[in-house]
């Protein structure tokens, strides 16, 4: 009578269509990086600069008025969307106005901002302002060079550390799924235009973080898999291995995503884009460390003689805990 | 075999005890927080009866540690101001020009008359007559320097003194330079914060970040607006000796000059001396008060030195005017009537009673050093903080409620040892936030959420290898005893890449993602605890005491 995800023993072969799934997967990358390049992502303020308004009201958004109201005072380009959310009251409508940088101001000047609340305040008396945030043209280049160089080092950070408690090829396996996780990302981040802003790069690093945490376990097993039966090939090794934590796997993904999709669906919306990038990520690094970082080991072959010193690849932190 | 010393069974619920301990006073958090405002004017004000009852609303004995709220939850005003560091540059070498000028006076008859001339506003340029002389000028300006006071510039003075042609150019050198840009940025939090403080909103943050920048966090304010207003006036006071008074605004002031407008009356213009007899620095004190005629006026005293140079200057002009300047424009330009040697004076102009209070504070809180740009701000009210509080709480809830049960269907009575654990976990986050006075911010909320869900892992990894192992059937206390063993390995990799991220996370992000990065990172930390100390010691009790022949994981 015990919930059980996935048997208590199985024999799956994994890498029966390890060219399809493995095909499909460098598929979808290319066409990420497509989408980055053609679509684009929609990037927030704290990237690009400019001013981002809240406003709210009792009474319905009206877009259109307020653009009218707006355009006088020549912003440039200026963007009005409505906010819907569940956890929103009956008579709660909220919108989310940006503006661009205005030329020739590190940030946005209080005038700007009290023009606009007084326009929109002629469209609809009863609207409140609950959140305004500025950022101005040095920061968000500033922002955009330290969120690249945070991914870069987080990376390069957990190279080294498999790395170290592996054998190198290891480590490009679970590199190549990582990157596989932070493309697909990027990719639904620009297929459904999300805003694209420091939290998200947040979740991505999280993402880092937690694919990493499902491919080491997997590879963990490899490791020990491999010394205990030295006469099994490898890619016998590694279906055995992903079978043997496919049930911790699926547990782990699952009480994550339920405690995600709780906090997607009822969390409100100032945080759905970050919580949205994080349940896709755990779905993407889930399925990467099965079919990504495997079959890149597979490719990569492991050294299988441990009674040698070793050469080149792994260090003398390789053995641990053995 | 499954044997734990007592000591570690104590040492273990010990720290659990003490940690979830301190966490306590956030279930009371409205309480607590008025206890700790109590107990903190008491310190500052003395006891009222009222005060002495919201001090009682919690024990003393108790800790009184809450986790903050950062300003997405609380609602406030949040800054990021760049400090113009070069413009003090210029006050700097302003400062310098009355002893460059005696020590060259004294040397007339080698160099020559000497005026000062125009130039960038970061070097100080002096025309001598007698170019001949331009060494002894040098030899003689370069005396004057003095050595930089900071630990990274031993060694070097403070000015650097060239010559060209007839000119000669005085400019800070590059350890001056830094070193005064770190005072001008360190006196610029000072009196941002004294400032901020008078205003008196709770926890106000004011930070300084790199070189230049201040980072300033007000919970409560009403808009960055009102913020800036408050701590973006420079308020720098100057007396300035008057040339002219003019209504043209075009007027050439000349050389050396200024050209001010007048606060009060509209189209009057000053021409003032550039240099200042005395500066607002030099105050000790600045009250609101009202003048003979009953209108709103501020007070002010200066210090010895101030007051001396001050006492002097009206002794010598009496019967010419003299203009009180606030930031470039002209207060007032009373005539000197009388020596006035107290150092004591008052500032009549236009004011109203607010505006000569507003004044006053400015004052006594010192003048800016240098102008501040600001390059970011947020403001979040109280309501949209109060509604993501809201919805973070249900969210949190929720989820905590959905993985305890699925974990329960699961595992079994496993399930729920692994559940204790995992209540414990949340307990232990929130009392190692307050212990380091940690932050909490909307995406720390989800932080919290995301432990919830991956708490379990290490357990569900345990658990899974038991599983495994008591299909071996090599009994259950030997299954349960390796089941731990061989599942440490992946749970210790598995979470230090984990906690690699948080950490880099922590050094490069900030505000509400740093507030993630810390509760990422604890959460880390306090699972693999729970898992193999708390859950363990749990399950190791359970079978000391039942001796279940069989187990079911």
């Amino acid at each position: 009578m015990r919930l059980k995800l996935v048997p208590s023993e199985t024999k799956w072969d994994f890498f029966k269509y390890v060219s399809a799934t493995f095909g499909a997967s460098m598929l979808a990358m290319v066409v990420s990086v497509v989408l980055f390049f053609t679509v684009g992502l929609n990037f927030g303020i704290d990237f690009l600069g400019g001013t981002t308004i809240r406003t709210e009201s009792t009474n319905a958004v009206d877009v259109g008025a307020y653009r009218q109201a707006l355009t006088p005072l020549d912003l440039g380009d200026v963007s009005i969307t409505e906010v819907f959310d569940a956890t929103f009251e009956e008579d709660q409508n909220v919108s989310q106005i940006r503006i661009q940088q205005q030329e020739g101001h590190e940030a946005v000047t209080p005038e700007t901002i009290q023009a606009m609340e007084a326009a929109l305040r002629s469209v609809d008396p009863d609207i409140t302002f609950p959140s305004v945030e500025s950022v101005g043209p040095k920061v968000s280049g500033e922002l955009v060079q330290t969120a690249i160089l945070a991914v870069v080092l987080a990376i390069a950070a957990v190279l080294f550390y498999i790395w170290l408690r592996f054998e190198w090829q290891f480590s490009v396996g679970a590199v190549v799924a990582l990157i596989h996780d932070i493309t697909l990302t990027i990719g639904i981040f620009c297929l459904l235009q999300i805003r694209f802003d420091l939290t998200i790069i947040a979740a991505l690093l999280t993402i880092v973080g937690y694919s990493l945490n499902d491919t080491v376990v997997v590879f963990d097993r490899v490791r020990e898999n491999l010394r205990r039966y030295k006469k099994l090939d490898l890619k016998q090794v590694l279906n055995l291995s992903i079978n043997e934590t496919l049930s911790r796997t699926v547990m782990t993904s699952v009480t994550t995503l339920i405690a995600l999709v709780s906090m997607y669906v009822l969390g409100g919306d100032v945080i759905r884009g970050f919580v949205f990038a994080m349940i896709w990520g755990i779905i993407v690094g889930t399925y990467s460390s099965v079919f990504v970082a495997a079959p890149v080991l597979l490719r990569l072959g492991v050294k299988r003689d441990w009674s040698k010193p070793s050469q080149g690849g792994g260090t003398q932190f390789a053995n641990v805990d053995a | 075999m499954l044997h734990i010393p007592f000591w570690k069974r104590l040492l273990i619920w010990g720290v659990t005890a003490v940690i979830l301990f301190m966490a306590v006073p956030n279930l009371f958090y409205g309480r607590v927080e008025l206890h700790n405002d109590a107990v903190k004017t008491i310190e500052a004000a003395g006891e009222t009866p009222e005060l002495a009852a919201d001090a009682a609303g919690w024990p003393g004995w108790m800790p009184s540690g809450l986790v903050n709220l950062g300003l997405d939850l609380r609602g406030g005003a949040y800054l990021l101001a760049d400090v113009q560091v070069a413009d003090v540059y210029a006050d700097r070498l302003d400062g310098m020009w009355p002893d460059v000028r005696d020590a060259l006076r004294e040397e007339r008859d080698t160099v020559g008359a000497i005026r000062r001339i125009d130039g960038p506003a970061d070097e100080l340029h002096v025309r001598i007559a007698n170019p001949d002389g331009m060494a002894r000028a040098l030899e003689v300006v370069r005396g004057l320097a003095r050595p930089t006071l900071s630990l990274t510039g031993v060694g070097s003075n403070d000015i650097e003194v060239a010559g060209q042609g007839d000119v000669l150019i005085v400019t800070l050198s590059e350890a001056e330079k830094r070193a005064t840009d770190d005072r001008t940025v360190q006196q610029s939090v000072e009196i941002v914060r004294r400032r901020v403080d008078e205003v008196g909103t709770r926890e106000p943050s004011i930070q300084r970040q790199g070189e230049s920048r201040i980072v300033i966090q007000v919970p409560g304010i009403g808009s960055a607006d009102e913020l800036k207003s408050l701590i973006g006036t420079t308020a720098k006071l100057t007396f300035h000796p008057v040339v002219s008074r003019t209504t043209d605004p075009d007027a050439d002031p000349g050389a050396r000059n200024l050209l001010l407008p007048s606060m009060d009356e509209e189209g009057v213009f000053y021409v003032v001396e550039q240099s200042h007899v005395v500066s607002g620095e030099e105050l000790t004190d600045a009250q609101p008060s009202f003048d003979q005629n009953g209108r709103p006026a501020v007070n002010f005293r200066f210090n010895p030195t101030g007051a001396r140079k001050f006492g002097d200057y009206t002794r010598d002009n009496i019967g010419s005017p003299f203009a009180i300047v606030l930031d470039n424009e002209v207060i007032s330009a009373p005539v000197i009537q009388d020596h006035i040697p107290g150092g004591s004076g008052i500032i009549t102009g236009n004011f109203t009673v607010e505006g000569s209070n507003e004044l006053a504070v400015l004052l006594r809180a010192g003048a800016l050093p240098a102008e501040m740009i600001f390059l970011q701000e947020r403001t979040i009210g109280p309501e949209l903080g109060q509604d993501s509080i809201e919805a973070g709480r249900i969210a949190t809830i929720v989820a905590f409620a959905a993985v305890l049960v699925f974990m329960f269907l699961s595992y079994g009575l496993f399930g729920i040892f692994a559940n204790i654990a995992l209540i414990i976990n949340v307990g232990l986050i929130f009392g190692l936030l307050s212990i380091i006075g940690a932050t909490l911010t909307l995406p720390g909320i989800a932080g919290i959420v995301l432990t919830v869900g991956m708490a379990v892992d290490a357990n569900v990894l345990v658990f899974e290898r038991i599983r495994e192992e008591l299909k071996t059937a090599r009994g259950p206390s030997r299954a349960i005893e390796l089941g731990y063993e061989k599942a440490l390995s992946a749970i210790i990799d598995a979470n230090i890449t984990t906690f690699i991220t948080a950490v880099i996370l922590f050094a490069l992000g900030s505000g509400p993602v740093r507030g993630f990065s810390v509760t990422l990172a604890l959460g880390i930390i306090t699972s693999v605890f729970t898992a193999i100390y708390v859950t363990r010691l749990i399950i190791v009790t359970w079978y000391d005491r039942r001796r279940p022949k069989t187990i079911e994981v």
